[in-house]
């Protein structure tokens, strides 16, 4: 079977500087990836790239997204065809409604896959059901989208986002970073609760604590741009104990 | 770290805010056009056309004299050719709506009412809008009125200026020129000498007026200027809402926009004055356009009177215009929210001026300011503050979104205190629509053109907010489409 994501000898340059190099990856439908690496090594790269965020340009090598090259498309293309990227600093929309906003979002979706509108109040419903699902603060839902939020809300919110929207393959970026673990909890159940066979899951982190919370497939390290080692989950804890630098020494 | 912040280049904002001007149509119908030229016979001309008592014309005659002495304000942050008085006509109608004289509803020239359904203003009083009242002005002449019957059941007086004149001289004369006199500047003077007409309300004591009333203002007819003049009195204890709107057809040439709105809330009264403008821009290299240079002040005479300016301001080449607050009476309080909106060469400069005269006066003062391509945008306004004013407060927050690197927002605020008591707040911003936002948009599956739209109305809300339900839904619509880009 074609795996759901599939890059192959990926090399990426930002601002003229090469970040992504060669870099190899396989996400098979309904797996949960981990991809760790150190400070630099292109891990937010990766994730924009997927999303296909301007400025992150392609020099050679292949995404694909359901069997299909989508290195071309846009980033409202890949989004609508099931692309979600929790991201690692969500911005701040000063006075658009929470709401209204993922509203907006869902029912653009919905026009591409050719399903009817959803109304402001069949809307209303669901985001209240998914809040509660989640165990968020219902008050989240009213506020400006990520306005004045902690760090840890605003993470919450991605997640509440991403529970609506429903992805196909939701590429999480650092999301553990600047959570108590008591927040980490809530955010790793969220994504939890979402696995599911018709779904797969990119986690992209520094640390190991939180593949605690969300235990993956499969694990990949990543080094100066590069995939330089997999495994099962052991090897989350192994470069918990042993650090990066041993990996690279792996394939050196 | 976060991700280094990229802001939007010239060709992508470009592609976001360029424009289409949706009202641009003629109107091919018979006009009767003065020549072009100031002098005092055009003037007894327009007060003959309109049968206008020797007292309106001997006020418009003291005007234009005062007006032959005066300078054209060159303050403002806008710049424009010099604009020759003498090449604009002053006075422009449609034959059908002149020549009889006021009409039914049911009478009204098929082809005006054509052009106001295509505007989105149907002049049939159980249509859509059915919980509002329309004066429909086109060009110097107002065509039509809807609810005026159901409106003088309650009292309530809902006219043509011109009608007013003859229908309620004793009001007209009492109030006209009390709040902007006929001596208050360039425009404004200039306005006095050849106002053509506009619109009247007046609410009676203790009335609330059931709905919304307003005025929509239609420029069609070329080198001309429209020169309107409205007038809203709120007696003791009443309260009126109040929407006017304006378009243009699309030309290359400038056309002058001078009006003046006076507005008296009497003891206890209420007036909601919004106004939507959407006069046409000019085009991507800023050719043609209107020049709105536009008079408004409201005086809260009596204690405990309120007056709010909402505008939303879209169109327009130039936008010079400053709704203002006398806040005579104690306890009175005055508002003014703005959302300016200036794209490729549009420029505005818009603001308010709060008076403090009566003791515990309040004032707030919310503006948001938007420029994209080219567009400079000015908020420039003053708070005066005068001795006896004790206890008198005023927030004001001024805040700038920028769009591209080539758009500018400026804040002018002037302060001039002179009670002790008096508290003063206020809070500027200026912000960027960023790559990341719009990234973020994008990424949950929104179209750019649709997160830009999204972006400016959450920027705008505090102020839409304030506009009447019914408009309210217009105004964002309008915001959006101001912003549109070609579908590519």
């Amino acid at each position: 079977m074609t795996p759901l994501l599939e890059i192959c000898g990926l090399h990426v340059e930002v601002e003229g500087r090469e970040i992504l190099r060669g870099l190899d990856l396989e996400i098979p439908l309904g797996e949960t990836h981990a991809v760790m690496g150190p400070n630099g090594s292109g891990k937010s790269t990766l994730a924009h790239v997927i999303a296909g965020r301007e400025g992150y340009e392609i020099t050679k090598g292949i995404i694909r997204y359901g069997g299909e090259d989508v290195s071309e498309l846009e980033p409202e293309e890949r989004a609508r065809k099931g692309v979600f990227l929790a991201f690692q600093y969500p911005v701040e929309i000063p006075g658009v409604n929470n709401t209204y906003f993922l509203k907006a979002a869902v029912n653009e979706i919905r026009k591409h896959r050719g399903q009817p509108e959803l109304d402001a109040v069949d809307f209303l419903s669901l985001m209240r059901d998914r809040v509660k699902l989640l165990d968020f603060d219902e008050d989240l839902i009213k506020r400006p989208v990520n306005e004045g939020f902690s760090g840890g809300e605003k993470k919450r919110n991605e997640i509440l986002q991403m529970t609506v929207l429903e992805p196909t393959l939701a590429v999480l970026d650092e999301t553990d970073s600047g959570l108590d673990i008591d927040a980490l909890r809530i955010v790793a159940e969220g994504v939890n609760r979402m696995r599911s066979p018709e779904r797969s899951f990119l986690v992209i982190t520094h640390y190991q604590r939180l593949l605690n919370h969300i235990v993956p497939d499969r694990v990949h390290v990543l080094q100066e741009g590069r995939i330089v080692e997999s495994g099962g989950s052991g090897l989350a804890l192994r470069l918990e104990a042993e650090g990066y630098g041993k990996a690279a020494a792996v394939t050196a | 770290m976060p991700e280094p912040q990229r802001t939007l280049g010239a060709a992508e904002v470009e592609q976001l805010v360029e424009r289409e001007y949706a009202y641009g149509f003629v109107t091919d119908i018979e006009t009767e056009v003065v020549p072009p030229g100031l002098s005092e016979d055009v003037i007894r001309l327009i007060s003959e056309k309109k049968e206008e008592p020797q007292w309106l014309l001997d006020w418009r005659l003291r005007a234009y004299e005062m007006w032959q002495g005066m300078t054209e304000p060159d303050w403002a942050k806008v710049s424009y050719p010099k604009i020759d008085y003498d090449a604009i006509s002053y006075y422009a109608a449609p034959k059908s709506a002149v020549e009889d004289g006021p009409k039914s509803l049911d009478d009204i020239d098929p082809e005006l009412r054509r052009t106001y359904e295509k505007l989105g203003i149907p002049l049939v009083e159980q249509q859509r809008l059915a919980g509002v009242a329309v004066d429909a002005v086109f060009d110097s002449v107002s065509v039509a009125t809807t609810f005026k019957e159901k409106l003088a059941e309650l009292g309530v007086i809902f006219c043509s200026f011109s009608e007013a004149v003859k229908e309620h001289p004793e009001l007209v004369r009492k109030y006209l020129g009390t709040v902007v006199p006929h001596t208050d500047n360039f425009f404004a003077s200039l306005n006095s000498a050849v106002f053509s007409d506009g619109s009247f309300v007046y609410v009676p004591k203790g009335v609330r007026c059931p709905m919304e009333l307003s005025t929509y203002f239609r420029i069609n007819a070329s080198e001309t200027g429209q020169f309107e003049r409205t007038l809203i009195i709120a007696d003791e204890g009443s309260y009126v809402s109040y929407l006017e709107g304006c378009t243009a057809p699309m030309r290359d040439e400038n056309q002058l926009h001078a009006a003046v709105v006076e507005l008296v809330a009497l003891e206890d009264a209420r007036i909601k004055y919004s106004t939507v403008q959407n006069w046409y821009p000019g085009d991507k290299n800023g050719v043609g356009g209107i020049y709105n240079f536009v008079t408004k002040r409201g005086k809260c005479a009596g204690a405990r009177s309120h007056i709010s300016w909402t505008q939303v301001e879209t169109g327009s080449a130039i936008t010079w215009k400053y709704p203002s607050c006398i806040l005579l009476g104690d306890e009175s309080i005055g508002e003014f929210y703005s959302v300016a909106l200036t794209a490729n060469r549009q420029q505005a400069d818009t603001g308010t001026k709060m008076i403090h005269i009566g003791r515990n006066t309040k004032s707030t003062i919310i503006s948001k300011g938007i420029s994209a391509g080219h567009g400079q945008n000015t908020y420039r306004g003053q708070v005066k503050v005068l001795p006896g004013a004790s206890n008198a407060r005023n927030f004001s927050q001024c805040d700038s979104l920028l769009i591209g690197p080539d758009s500018g927002a400026h804040t002018v605020p002037y302060i001039d205190v002179a009670n002790p008591e008096a508290q003063l707040e206020h809070e500027a911003s200026t912000s960027r629509i960023g790559e990341d936002q719009l990234f973020y948009c994008r990424q949950r599956g929104i179209d750019p053109e649709e997160a830009v739209s999204l972006i400016v109305n959450g920027f705008a809300r505090d102020v839409l907010s304030e506009l009447p339900m019914e408009f309210a839904v217009e105004a964002q619509k309008l915001l959006g489409v101001s912003l549109e880009g070609a579908v590519g």
